[in-house]
C-alpha cells in the first residue's frame, strides 16, 4: 500500500488578502478513508477543490499516485467529486446521469452497461433508471451522485459534506453505509465535513483544520484522546478548560498547578517546557465521576449542581465546584438530577485523565 | 341574502380567484376576443364595392389569398426576415448574457441596465435614428464616403430586407436579453463544475449542460422576438421601400387605401395561425432537442 499516495507539499490558496489555504503539507495513504475536518471557513473545501481541479493553487504542487496533477484541468484528473448540493443533473434521468461520466472513457456498450448496473447494485438504486432528479428523496440523490462519481472508477473519490442535507437518522445509516461501502471497493475517500462526530466515527484518519492550516493530524481515537492544542480539544467533543501553570519536569511527568485546585503531577506527551503559565488543562465530562459520596480518586471535589440536561443515554451535570467559581460539566450514565440531595454531589478526576495543553 | 353571497365568497377559492381575475378578464374580453371574433367574421364576407359588403359567409378569401401570389410570397417574406431577426438576437444576445450570469460578479443589475439603456427611447424614434445612419446621406454613408472607402452611397442599405433586419434585431435584441439572463442565472454553478469533473471539455459542458439548461430562456426570446416581428407594419414602412415590405404592410393596406376590409381580415387570420404553428413546432423541437442532447 501506498503510504504517499495523495501528496500535499506546501500547497497555498490565497483569495485576495485571504488565505483560505496557508501552507499545508501531509501525504494521504492508497485505500484511505480521509477527512478533513474543521469550522466554516477553515479552508477544508477549497483544499478539497484544489484536489478536484476547481481551484489552482496560490503555491505549492498536487501529486496523486506518484504523477504532478497541479496544473491539470478537472476533467483531466484520476479524481471525482460527490457535491455537497449532489448536482444531479436536472434535464436527464438517474441512469443517464450515471452514464454521463462514462462516454469519455471509449468502454464498449456491454462495459457501459455492466458497470452502470453494477454502481447501481451497489448503491442499491435498481429500479430507479427512470427517474429524474426531482422525483427523488434527499437520501436516493445522495446515492445517485456517489454512483455517477464511483462508476468512473477514480483514483480517489472526493466528498464535500455529501450528509450534511440529510435528517438525523438517516445521516447515521449514510454514515455506516459509506464506510462500509469505501472498504469493499478500497477506494481512497477524502470527506469533508464539519462535523466532528461524522469524522471521527467514519474516518481512518482526520486532518482538524482552523485558518487555513493542519492543527492536527491522527486517527481518530488520538485526536480525542490526546489533542495537540487547545483547539483541537476544544472542537472534538466537548471539555473543561482548567488554568494551570507548569512547574518542574519529572520523566514523562510534569508538575503543575492547577488555579484554585493545587499541584499535582500529570502526564507530559506534548512536552510542554517547565514554568509555563500558558497551560491549561482539559478534562473530558465523561472521563470523570460524580457520585453522592466522597471517592478516593486522585482529584475529589465538593460540588452542587447548576443545571441538568437528560440526553437519553447519559445525563449531563453542570456543577459548580465549591470555594471556584467555575461550572464545569460531567456526564454520567448511572445518575440523573433525582440522585442527588439538596443538589450536593463530589467530582472525581483521575490524573490519567488530564491533558496539559499550550495556549497559543 | 348579502350574508348569503359573503359566506359562499369566502368558502369558495374559486370564487375569490376569479374575483381577483375579473378586471383582466374583463379587458381581455373587450379588446382580445371581440376584436377576434370581429375579424374572423369579416374574413368570411365579401367586398363588392366601396362601400358595400355582403355578408353572406363564405371561405373564398382564404381561397383567394392563396390564390394571389404575392400575398403568399409576402407572408413568407415575413416569416424568413423574422426567422432571420429571431437567429440574429439570439447569437448576439446569448454569449452577452452568459458572460453576466457566468463572469460578472459584481454590479450584474448594472449590466442589464446599460444593456437595455437604448430601449428606454419609443421604438419609433430608434427606428427612425436607424434611417438616419442607414439613409443614402446618412452616418454610414458619409463616413465611408469621407474616408474614400467608397466613391457612391451604398444604396442597399436603405429600403431593403436588410435595413428591416437590421432595424428590427436592434429594436428586439433587449426582449432577448432578459428571458436569457435569467435562465442562464438560474443554473447552478455546481452542474457545471460536475461535468467537469466527469471528464467533459469546457466545450462539451456547454452543450451538454449549460445550454439544455438555458432553453426556457432560448424558447422565450425566440417567442418574444418571433411573434412581434412577423406582424411589424412599422418598421418595414418606414425603411423598408418596396424591398423590404412585409405582409403586415399589406394587410394593413386592404384595411386603408385598398379597401377590401374581408381579404385583409383574412389574411391577418392566416398570418396569425402561421404564428400559433410555428409557435407550436419551435417548442416541441426543443423539447425534442433537449432530450436528444443529454
Amino acid at each position: 500500500m501506498n503510504e504517499n499516495f495523495i501528496q500535499i507539499n506546501g500547497i497555498s490558496k490565497h483569495f485576495g488578502n485571504v488565505k483560505a489555504v496557508d501552507d499545508v503539507s501531509f501525504s494521504i495513504k492508497e485505500g484511505e478513508f480521509f477527512s478533513l475536518l474543521g469550522p466554516s471557513g477553515c479552508g477544508k473545501t477549497t483544499l478539497l477543490r484544489l484536489l478536484a481541479g476547481f481551484e489552482y493553487p496560490t503555491n505549492g504542487n498536487l501529486l496523486i499516485d506518484g504523477s504532478d496533477i497541479t496544473a491539470l484541468p478537472p476533467d483531466k484528473r484520476p479524481t471525482n467529486m460527490v457535491f455537497q448540493n449532489y448536482a444531479i443533473f436536472p434535464h436527464i434521468n438517474v441512469e443517464q446521469n450515471i452514464k454521463f461520466g462514462l462516454r469519455k472513457l471509449g468502454l464498449t456498450d456491454d462495459e457501459i452497461k455492466k458497470r452502470v448496473d453494477d454502481v447501481l447494485a451497489l448503491v442499491k438504486l435498481e429500479g430507479y433508471e427512470e427517474r429524474f432528479s426531482g422525483q427523488l428523496s434527499g437520501g436516493q440523490r445522495q446515492r445517485v451522485a456517489l454512483a455517477r462519481a464511483l462508476v468512473r472508477q477514480p483514483k480517489v473519490l472526493l466528498l464535500d459534506e455529501p450528509l450534511g442535507a440529510l435528517d438525523k437518522k438517516l445521516r447515521d445509516e449514510m454514515q455506516l453505509e459509506l464506510r462500509t461501502l469505501q472498504k469493499e471497493i478500497g477506494i481512497t475517500f477524502v470527506f469533508v465535513t464539519h462535523d466532528q462526530q461524522e469524522a471521527i466515527s467514519m474516518s481512518d484518519r482526520v486532518a482538524v483544520m482552523s485558518e487555513g492550516k493542519i492543527q492536527q493530524l491522527s486517527a481518530p481515537n488520538e485526536l480525542y484522546k490526546n489533542p495537540e492544542n487547545i483547539f483541537v480539544s476544544d472542537f472534538i467533543g466537548e471539555t473543561n478548560f482548567l488554568k494551570a501553570s507548569t512547574k518542574s519536569k519529572d520523566g514523562d511527568q510534569i508538575n503543575v498547578a492547577i488555579e484554585d485546585l493545587g499541584d499535582f503531577k500529570v502526564k507530559n506527551n506534548l512536552n510542554i517546557p517547565e514554568n509555563s503559565s500558558d497551560v491549561v488543562c482539559s478534562v473530558r465530562p465523561e472521563s470523570m465521576m460524580i457520585s453522592r459520596d466522597k471517592s478516593d480518586w486522585d482529584i475529589c471535589l465538593e460540588a452542587k449542581i447548576n443545571q441538568t440536561s437528560y440526553l437519553g443515554e447519559m445525563t449531563r451535570f453542570y456543577v459548580e465546584v465549591s470555594g471556584i467559581n467555575k461550572v464545569i460539566t460531567v456526564s454520567s450514565q448511572h445518575f440523573d438530577n433525582q440522585s442527588f440531595e439538596n443538589n450536593t454531589c463530589f467530582i472525581s478526576i483521575s490524573l490519567e485523565d488530564i491533558s496539559l495543553l499550550q495556549k497559543k | 341574502m348579502f350574508q348569503a353571497w359573503r359566506n359562499l365568497y369566502s368558502k369558495s377559492d374559486n370564487a375569490k380567484a376569479y374575483s381577483l381575475l375579473s378586471p383582466a378578464l374583463f379587458l381581455i374580453i373587450l379588446v382580445m376576443l371581440i376584436p377576434m371574433a370581429l375579424m374572423l367574421s369579416f374574413s368570411s364576407f365579401t367586398q363588392v364595392s366601396m362601400m358595400e359588403i355582403d355578408f353572406t359567409p363564405t371561405f373564398q378569401r382564404y381561397i383567394d389569398f392563396f390564390e394571389k401570389s404575392l400575398l403568399v410570397s409576402l407572408l413568407i417574406k415575413s416569416v424568413k426576415i423574422s426567422f432571420i431577426v429571431t437567429l440574429i438576437t439570439l447569437l448576439t444576445a446569448y454569449p452577452v448574457c452568459y458572460y453576466i450570469a457566468f463572469y460578472v460578479k459584481k454590479n450584474k443589475m448594472l449590466w442589464l441596465v446599460l444593456l437595455t439603456l437604448p430601449f428606454w427611447t419609443s421604438y419609433l424614434l430608434r427606428v427612425f435614428s436607424w434611417k438616419i445612419i442607414l439613409g443614402t446621406k446618412g452616418v454610414f454613408n458619409s463616413t465611408l464616403l469621407g474616408a474614400g472607402i467608397i466613391s457612391e452611397p451604398l444604396t442597399f442599405l436603405m429600403y431593403s430586407e436588410e435595413a428591416v433586419i437590421i432595424t428590427l434585431t436592434h429594436a428586439w435584441a433587449a426582449f432577448a436579453l432578459l428571458p436569457l439572463y435569467v435562465s442562464l442565472e438560474k443554473i447552478d454553478f455546481s452542474y457545471i463544475e460536475a461535468a467537469r469533473d466527469l471528464g467533459l471539455s469546457k466545450f462539451e459542458v456547454f452543450w451538454k449542460v449549460t445550454f439544455p439548461l438555458s432553453l426556457p430562456g432560448v424558447i422565450g426570446a425566440i417567442l418574444i422576438i418571433f411573434i412581434p416581428t412577423v406582424g411589424d407594419y412599422v418598421t418595414p414602412a418606414l425603411i423598408g421601400g418596396t424591398e423590404g415590405r412585409m405582409l403586415s404592410n399589406m394587410i394593413q393596406a386592404y384595411f386603408g387605401k385598398i379597401n377590401n376590409i374581408p381579404l385583409g381580415a383574412a389574411s391577418a387570420t392566416i398570418m396569425l395561425t402561421t404564428v400559433i404553428l410555428i409557435t407550436a413546432i419551435v417548442s416541441y423541437t426543443t423539447k425534442r432537442l433537449t432530450q436528444r442532447l443529454s
